[in-house]
């Protein structure tokens, strides 16, 4: 929304004319060098750690990066990717979420905040931290204090009925994956209903529809983050 | 009885909605509960009372002393030499951390500057101390802090029914007031001289927290 356009309508009857957001404009020091932050969340075994796993191994060598996980349960996710080899062991860093995945993600953002602030101390250059969230229900979006943006994974096997649900997840992530297209003909899934119903709720925001299976490396998903650097790099 | 009402900025760091990063932490109880120890309104309420009357009355008097305007880097020093378990000095200090996060958004000062310019990481009871003015009301947050934290991790671990842990905190309500009107006396004590209430229970399981986490799986920070 182009913000410097709108008047900020004023709710304060006893107000006297004098502008409440003339304060806070720059709390975070603006330009300050940091990584690009991309969050990744959906509903539980999407597909969220194969994608990001997928990422590492697609924009590696390209891209100084590292990961956040924020498994429910275990550091699985973490030891995850560390065991797939897609990343160095110091490059991952694990956060506990007290059983409220979403709550660390959105309303209570500290730990995801210490953990990306530690990898970014850790290696001065880093261009890339990718933030996976614990498999959450459909409204579980992350705080745009956390990330820059956020990919919302949503897998075939759960049902086509999943896109036209909706939900914050759903409808306004900066990227839908509708992931494991592989899987619809055994779970008698519609892809086209599918595609169609996450174009109609998400207003013109893009869709991937890919399986991991087929492209390994997700070269939509990975052609996508590179773009969100490049116009977050001129941004900064 | 104290007359007067706390000011907000005490309700809001007492809040559970403060995002400060205290809710991924359970003060020992997710390890008192993975051993049985915890599993029932009773045994919680006996763990809290526990807690509140050790980790809490010495939170509470550090925080007390913390809005006196004396030397917060003693203080914060002296709260490490009266915490023994590294795992506690790690979780105060990322709750700490989490606080003056927050606060360098929401109350900025020169005081603040300067206590995170020699410790980034303060003591959590050392910078709600700084944040609250009244002595009473910063040891009333923290002690607070020390029973609700654990309780509603009670209710997320061992699906406890909500309304009863309620009860068992309301009952509790009398004791945490008893704590932090003990703690405001201490608003002008000299660090070296609060005093040391502590736990041996609550520092072993901190510590088989610490090292469960590393072998199998926990789910809260501390
Ligand atoms: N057939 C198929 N399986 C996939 C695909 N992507 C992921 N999987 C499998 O789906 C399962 C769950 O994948 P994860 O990446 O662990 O899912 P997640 O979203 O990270 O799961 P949580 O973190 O537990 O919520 C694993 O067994 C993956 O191998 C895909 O495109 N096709
Ligand atoms: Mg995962």
């Amino acid at each position: 929304m182009p913000a410097d356009h709108v008047h900020p309508v004023n709710f304060d009857p006893t107000d006297t004319g004098h502008d409440p957001h003339d304060h806070d404009h720059d709390h975070q020091g603006g330009h300050r060098r940091r990584a690009v932050r991309i969050g990744i969340g959906g509903p539980v075994g999407s597909g969220k750690t194969a994608l990001t796993a997928a990422l590492c191994r697609a924009l590696g060598d390209e891209i100084d990066l590292a990961v956040v996980t924020n498994d429910i349960y275990t550091t699985e996710d973490a030891d995850f990717l560390r065991k797939a080899g897609v990343l160095a062991p110091e490059r991952v860093e694990a956060v506990r979420t007290g059983c409220c995945p979403h709550t660390a993600i959105r309303d209570d953002i500290t730990a995801n905040l210490d953990a990306v602030e530690l990898l970014e101390h850790r290696f001065p250059g880093l261009e890339l931290v990718i933030v996976e969230s614990g498999g959450d229900n459909l409204t579980a979006v992350f705080s745009r204090g956390l990330v820059d943006r956020q990919v919302f994974v949503v897998d075939v096997a759960g049902g086509d009925k999943v896109p036209r649900k909706g939900g914050p997840g759903v409808t306004t992530a900066d990227l839908l994956v509708i992931n494991k297209t592989d899987l619809a003909p055994l779970v008698g899934a519609d892809l086209g209903v599918m595609a169609a119903d996450a174009h109609r709720v998400r207003g013109g925001l893009p869709v991937v529809a890919q399986s991991l299976v087929a492209t390994p490396d997700a070269p939509e998903v990975a052609a996508w983050v590179r773009a969100q650097l490049r116009t977050l790099a001129t941004v900064r | 009885m104290d007359a007067a009402p706390m000011d907000a900025t005490a309700l809001l760091l007492a809040d559970s909605r403060f995002p400060g990063g205290g809710h991924a932490h359970s003060g020992g109880l997710e390890e008192a509960a993975a051993r049985g120890l915890v599993t029932d309104e009773p045994s919680l309420a006996s763990f809290l009372l526990g807690r509140l009357r050790t980790a809490g009355a010495l939170a509470a008097a550090f925080a007390a002393a913390a809005t006196g305007g004396g030397d917060l880097g003693a203080l914060d020093a002296e709260f490490d030499a009266r915490t023994p378990s590294p795992a506690q000095r790690a979780a105060s200090r990322a709750q700490g951390g989490g606080v003056a996060r927050a606060a360098r958004r929401a109350w900025p000062s020169a005081r603040l500057d300067a206590l995170l310019a020699a410790q980034p990481r303060p003591h959590h009871p050392v910078i709600v101390g700084l944040l609250v003015r009244d002595p009473r009301d910063a040891a009333r947050v923290v002690a607070y802090l020390a029973v609700t934290g654990p309780a509603s991790a009670a209710v997320r671990l061992l699906g406890l029914d909500p309304l009863g842990v309620n009860a068992v905190l309301a009952r509790l309500a009398g004791e945490v007031d008893a704590v932090a009107a003990d703690a405001a006396r201490h608003a002008r004590t000299a660090p070296e001289d609060l005093p040391a209430p502590g736990s041996p229970a609550l520092d072993l399981l901190a510590e088989a927290h610490d090292r469960h986490h590393r072998e199998e799986v926990r789910l809260f920070a501390s």
